[in-house]
């Protein structure tokens, strides 16, 4: 029994685009940074159902790279979060619209 | 059994993504993101990559969610403030997207090749293998994927530091 890769392709579109549509409409800036985790995490299952159709690890090599990109922008982006907030005492991104206070 | 169990592990995977989009709370939506995140690792097993699987338990489900919830917690994040949509985002956006949806899906079945299906349950992704290809043709860039995390390090103590001088 097998499962034709367009279906973990239409998942991970699907992901991608969940990922996409709460970087729009959401307003919390944290929320923003876990919708960009969802795109990566889309993207990642395209890598995996694509290196297990071709048969080669290279796909599970790139999937590596991009968690450790993403654990990297994960810990500059929660201190940045955490520096915002200690000056603009907001999360909403639609008041944190100046680059200097 | 195993189309079963993917559609299973699918199916958590679109309930989380989707109570991502529509949870008022960060907290909330930070916790159905663990749930999409794990049931991908369940998923990559499904495909055979034992390797990514756990490496995603262990950073994303592990490491960068708890930095997520830690910091929710710290800055005691509450409810997400409400902002009026645009009339045409809702007249024009829906319909245009379930079009978009409904036309991609259409797409992406008719071109795919159904003659070449995944095999599955075989794990053919085991660490020693990846470890190999990252030690020897990979190399360079794992190097450089080092400095990448160096930098992040010093670029977040540098960042949440209270600063003296103020």
């Amino acid at each position: 029994m097998t499962i034709p890769i367009s279906y973990y392709l239409l998942l991970s579109a699907f992901l991608f685009a969940c990922g996409v549509t709460g970087f729009l409409i959401k307003r919390n800036i944290i929320t923003l940074f876990m919708s960009i985790e969802l795109m990566l995490n889309g993207v990642n299952l395209s890598f995996i159902a694509f290196a297990t159709r071709l048969g080669t690890l290279d796909g599970h090599i790139f999937v590596f790279f991009v968690m450790v990109v993403a654990a990297a922008e994960a810990a500059v982006g929660l201190a940045i979060i955490i520096s915002v907030y200690r000056t603009r005492e907001t999360l909403n991104v639609d008041r944190v619209n100046l680059l200097k206070l | 059994m195993h189309l079963f169990l993917f559609l299973l592990f699918a199916a958590f995977c679109v309930g989380g993504a989707v109570n991502l989009l529509i949870q008022r709370k960060t907290i909330n939506s930070a916790l159905s993101l663990i749930v999409v995140m794990g049931s991908l690792a369940l998923i990559y097993l499904l495909l055979g990559a034992e390797f990514v699987a756990v490496v995603q338990v262990i950073i994303y489900a592990g490491a960068i969610m708890v930095l997520f919830i830690f910091v929710i917690m710290l800055l005691n994040a509450g409810d997400e403030e409400q902002s009026k949509g645009s009339n045409v985002a809702k007249v024009f956006g829906i319909p245009g997207l379930f079009a978009g949806g409904i036309i991609g899906i259409w797409v992406l079945l008719q071109h795919s090749p159904q003659d070449h299906p995944i095999p599955i349950g075989a794990l053919y992704g085991p660490a020693d293998k990846v470890g190999m290809m990252l030690f020897t043709k990979y190399l360079l860039a794992f190097e450089v994927t080092s400095i990448l995390v160096l930098i992040a390090i010093m670029g977040a103590v540098v960042l949440a530091r209270r600063s003296h001088t103020s």
